[in-house]
């Protein structure tokens, strides 16, 4: 028990000090590289926390997905040196009262937190076989708050129109600017080669065992995302351009999908998003499968970035 | 004998941390990439490598050891890849060591 207790106080010190790293470093690379090991770190703390659904997200998300989103930013960012001004210290000191203001006000609502938490986790656990599903989290995202888990996938397709929309007009519908290394013998060459039937069959195990265990369609995309990026960095496919139909079919799939089996609700069950009651695992399999497919088309897509070039 | 296994797991799990000790601080305390590039290519072989190991007689089955060994598969693969990428990417003109 001690040595847990130990544990925990050695990570929560840690995650600290890479926190407080990644704030004050001097260069974006650097505060980049630690923000991704403060992910990483972070999925730790979930783990801890019997959170492993979380700790899955928090490491794909988290430590994969968005370090690259940053990653790419921070490099157009160094192309464009120069324009940037520096923050003034009126503004400066704004922003750090803002964030003390906040903390203040986070540490209170903490300390204010009843000691037996209200919860509905047992209701949530009686109810859960009638979905046919063995993990809570599912039942949680698919049954639910089945809505909010739909809201945040066409969220997802809002965030890639909006990273489509910085393209100039020239290349509008062509291929995205990612940074691909076209060297033929290069060693990248071959991890695009080996990795993708690997990372391939995690991320569908991922999004499989997701009804019944931790993962599900966002891990499982993922991973799905990052395997075709590496394809697509090593140039052993293209990049797509942005207006191509199976694109766009692959990007709708999921969403479109998962509001079908929503509207099948009001003919076959009593409401929106309601499924009929044999038929709900299913249903959610189909939904979650057709979502994984999405998710990783559109990860990817943000990763790739705004359309630069158009097709030759 | 499970003492003896647990003894087994103390002993190799306690030498990798030294290797990923060992390799921290060269990463540290190295003057040039690819001279840290060697420090880490410590953790990633003989540290994880160590750990795998001593763990291997703690797994849960035949399933739970060749997860464990596909971890230090896939670890390796990737360690040794992106070592090599990043000695190229210093290789390129203009670039700092």
């Amino acid at each position: 028990m001690t040595y847990d207790v130990l544990f925990d106080l050695g990570l929560a010190g840690v995650l600290i000090a890479i926190a407080a790293g990644a704030v004050f470093a001097r260069g974006a690379f650097v505060s980049l590289v630690l923000f991704m090991i403060y992910g990483l770190l972070l999925a730790i703390v979930w783990v801890r926390l019997s959170a492993v659904d979380v700790a899955l997200t928090e490491t794909a998300i988290g430590g994969g997905v968005t370090g690259m989103l940053l990653l790419g930013a921070a490099s157009r960012l160094r192309a464009t040196k120069g324009t940037v001004a520096k923050a003034g210290f009126p503004a400066r000191l704004a922003a750090g009262a803002l964030c003390i203001l906040v903390s203040i006000a986070l540490g209170i609502v903490v300390y204010a937190l009843p000691e037996v938490p209200p919860t509905l986790a047992p209701m949530a656990k009686e109810n859960l076989a009638s979905s046919g599903l063995g993990n809570p989290v599912a039942g949680v995202l698919f049954v639910y708050r089945a809505l909010d888990t739909l809201l945040e996938k066409v969220v997802l397709l809002l965030a890639l129109v909006g990273v489509w929309s910085l393209a100039q007009d020239r290349a509008w519908g062509g291929m995205p600017g990612l940074r691909v290394y076209a060297q033929p013998n290069s060693i990248l060459v071959f991890l695009a080669q080996v990795l993708p039937p690997v990372g391939i069959t995690v991320g569908i195990y991922m999004f499989w065992a997701g009804a019944n265990r931790p993962g599900g369609a966002f891990q499982g995309g993922t991973v799905l995302a990052a395997m075709w990026l590496l394809v697509m960095m090593a140039r052993l496919r293209e990049v797509p351009a942005i207006d191509a139909l199976w694109v766009r079919q692959l990007l709708v799939v999921g969403p479109a999908i998962f509001l079908l089996i929503g509207l099948l609700g009001f003919v076959f069950a009593d409401s929106f998003l309601a499924y009929p009651p044999d038929h709900a695992k299913p249903l959610i399999v189909i939904a979650e499968a057709a979502l994984t497919i999405s998710i990783g088309v559109t990860l990817a897509l943000l990763v790739a970035g705004p359309p630069e070039r158009m097709r030759q | 004998m499970k003492f003896a296994i647990d003894i087994f797991t103390i002993v190799v799990v306690s030498a990798g941390v030294f290797f990923f000790m060992a390799g921290t601080v060269g990463l540290l305390r190295f003057p040039d990439t690819l001279t840290r590039l060697h420090a880490l290519t410590k953790v990633d072989n003989l540290g994880l490598g160590l750990i795998v190991f001593g763990l291997l007689p703690q797994a849960q089955g035949l399933l739970g050891a060749l997860k464990l060994l596909s971890i230090w598969v896939l670890v390796q693969l990737s360690g040794a890849i992106v070592s090599q990428l990043i000695a190229q990417a210093t290789q390129r003109p203009g670039r700092q060591t």
